[in-house]
């Protein structure tokens, strides 16, 4: 039976799920220090909720791009293929779709930990 | 006829209108070819570089632990990145010369995982945490308790205004001076628009931001004078917008501060007292202070003892009587842009009595 694939249907959108996970966990860490900073800390104050909340983003954050990454990696393994996958096959370009899809997710999640360091040595709103 | 071994005379060549003609054939001690003007260029780069490693206004030559954070990280980071440099030229001279044969499947992917992926990461996340954990101590207020330094930056000039632990606030302008070895808290404002205070030998750069107030720790630790620079650009004059910053021993500080606590002393020549006459029927009372007159204008920098500062016109112009004369005479010319009207109609004999006077200002 052959198995039915998404070439060209979500997988192309799950590519860009990791990289906009990484973009919002940004503008939300972000936009939380900024608000608290202005409206409800001096310029000195404790970022202690932010820290607690940016840490909760980070969570769920990570957790959105491993399921993202893992699924693009179910992908890349279809079948016995070997890298590259670049034959012009429906097979092929599942599996390019999909380790293409685990690499930027790698990438999207080392970039949210470096965001995410911020509040590790930052303690005030200076 | 030449004596031997002389040169014939040389040719001429466009290089003799540069500048820095001559750097080339100093280095290689014979006439110039059309080879040697890359070494020439890259001498010049080299003497240009290095200019920049020392003087009164270098983040390379520190006087404050700021600017010592600063330059060690500076140092840390050009090391490591001329090592990264030397390691891809490296690989990309082997990956040339390698036999197609020996570079095998397996060491393409250590190359391409270690050297394109894990590689990066690893030297982002240590330059990052780094980063992080300078930022901090940097931006820490000074203790309770300490000399603060209100400074406004206006077009385009400095309003400074001391808050000793003790004592009333005293109000002056275009240069400041520090104790050497205490913390000193800055209190940026501006009532413009955005300027940025920077004090390179001192430590880094502040964002002076109308409707907010930022703040700035500089802790100097040897005395010496220093130049500070508006870093944002700010209208047209912000390149000339500079103010000498001296940093003394904490007793000549506390002497130099009580001195300009104190007003004005009174004129003790007929030509000064006219010239402060004049300065106050002109109308420069409108805008300037000079503490012990009838001047208590509030617009432009306080001029009670101007004649004691190192420049005019906020860093740009030596303090004498000659550039009293041009400053007050030629003011849009030496700064373009400025507020203060030019007052060139003045007779020369006026502009030197109220030349004299400012300059008695001591």
């Amino acid at each position: 039976m052959m198995k039915s694939l998404s070439e060209n249907r979500e997988s192309l959108w799950r590519l860009i799920v990791s990289p906009s996970v990484w973009a919002l966990h940004f503008l939300a860490s972000y936009v939380t220090a900024a608000i608290w900073c202005a409206k409800f800390a001096p310029a000195s104050g404790s970022i202690a909720p932010v820290r607690w909340l940016i840490a909760a983003y980070t969570v769920a954050a990570l957790l959105a791009i491993g399921w993202n990454g893992w699924n693009g990696y179910r992908r890349h393994r279809l079948g016995a293929a070997e890298l590259p996958h670049d034959a012009d096959t429906p097979e092929d370009r599942h599996r390019f779709l999909g380790f293409a899809t685990a690499l930027l997710a790698g990438l999207s999640a080392i970039a949210v930990i470096f965001a995410a360091m911020a509040v590790v040595y930052f303690q005030d709103c200076r | 006829m030449r004596p031997p071994h002389s040169r014939p005379p040389r040719k001429a060549y466009y290089g003799d209108a540069h500048p820095f003609r001559g750097l080339g054939q100093l280095a290689a001690g014979r006439r110039p070819t059309p080879l040697m003007y890359p070494a020439r260029a890259f001498l010049f780069l080299v003497w240009f570089a290095l200019a920049g490693c020392s003087g009164i206004q270098s983040s390379l030559a520190p006087a404050g632990d700021g600017a010592h954070r600063i330059a060690g990280l500076f140092w840390w980071m050009t090391g490591g990145a001329l090592l990264v440099w030397a390691l891809m030229i490296w690989l990309t001279y082997s990956a040339f010369r390698g036999r197609a044969s020996r570079q095998s499947p397996r060491l393409a992917r250590l190359y391409i995982i270690g050297g394109g992926a894990l590689f990066p990461t690893v030297v982002l996340a240590v330059l990052l945490i780094h980063g992080f954990r300078m930022m901090p101590p940097l931006l820490a207020s000074a203790p309770e308790g300490s000399l603060r330094i209100a400074v406004s930056g206006e077009q385009w000039w400095w309003r400074v205004r001391y808050h000793p632990p003790s004592g009333p606030p005293v109000e002056l302008a275009n240069e400041i001076r520090l104790p050497v070895g205490e913390p000193v808290e800055f209190e940026l404002g501006s009532p413009d628009v955005i300027h940025s205070f920077w004090i390179p030998s001192l430590g880094g750069k502040m964002d002076m931001i109308p409707g907010r107030r930022t703040r700035l720790t500089l802790r100097a630790t040897r005395t010496g004078t220093f130049r500070g620079q508006c870093a944002e650009y700010c209208g047209t004059s912000h390149a000339l917008m500079a103010f000498p910053v001296v940093v003394m021993e904490a007793a000549d500080f506390a002497r130099w501060l009580e001195g300009q606590r104190q007003p004005a002393a009174n004129p003790a020549e007929p030509l000064l007292a006219e010239g402060r006459d004049l300065f106050l029927m002109n109308g420069c009372a409108a805008c300037h202070a000079i503490r012990g007159t009838p001047a208590r204008g509030r617009i432009g920098p306080d001029l009670t003892h101007v004649g004691s500062r190192l420049s005019l016109g906020a860093g740009i112009l030596p303090n004498d009587p000659e550039a009293f004369v041009r400053w007050i005479a030629e003011t849009s010319r030496v700064k373009p842009g400025v507020l203060m009207p030019h007052f060139g109609m003045l007779p020369a004999a006026e502009l030197d009595a109220v030349a004299a006077y400012l300059e008695s200002l001591q």
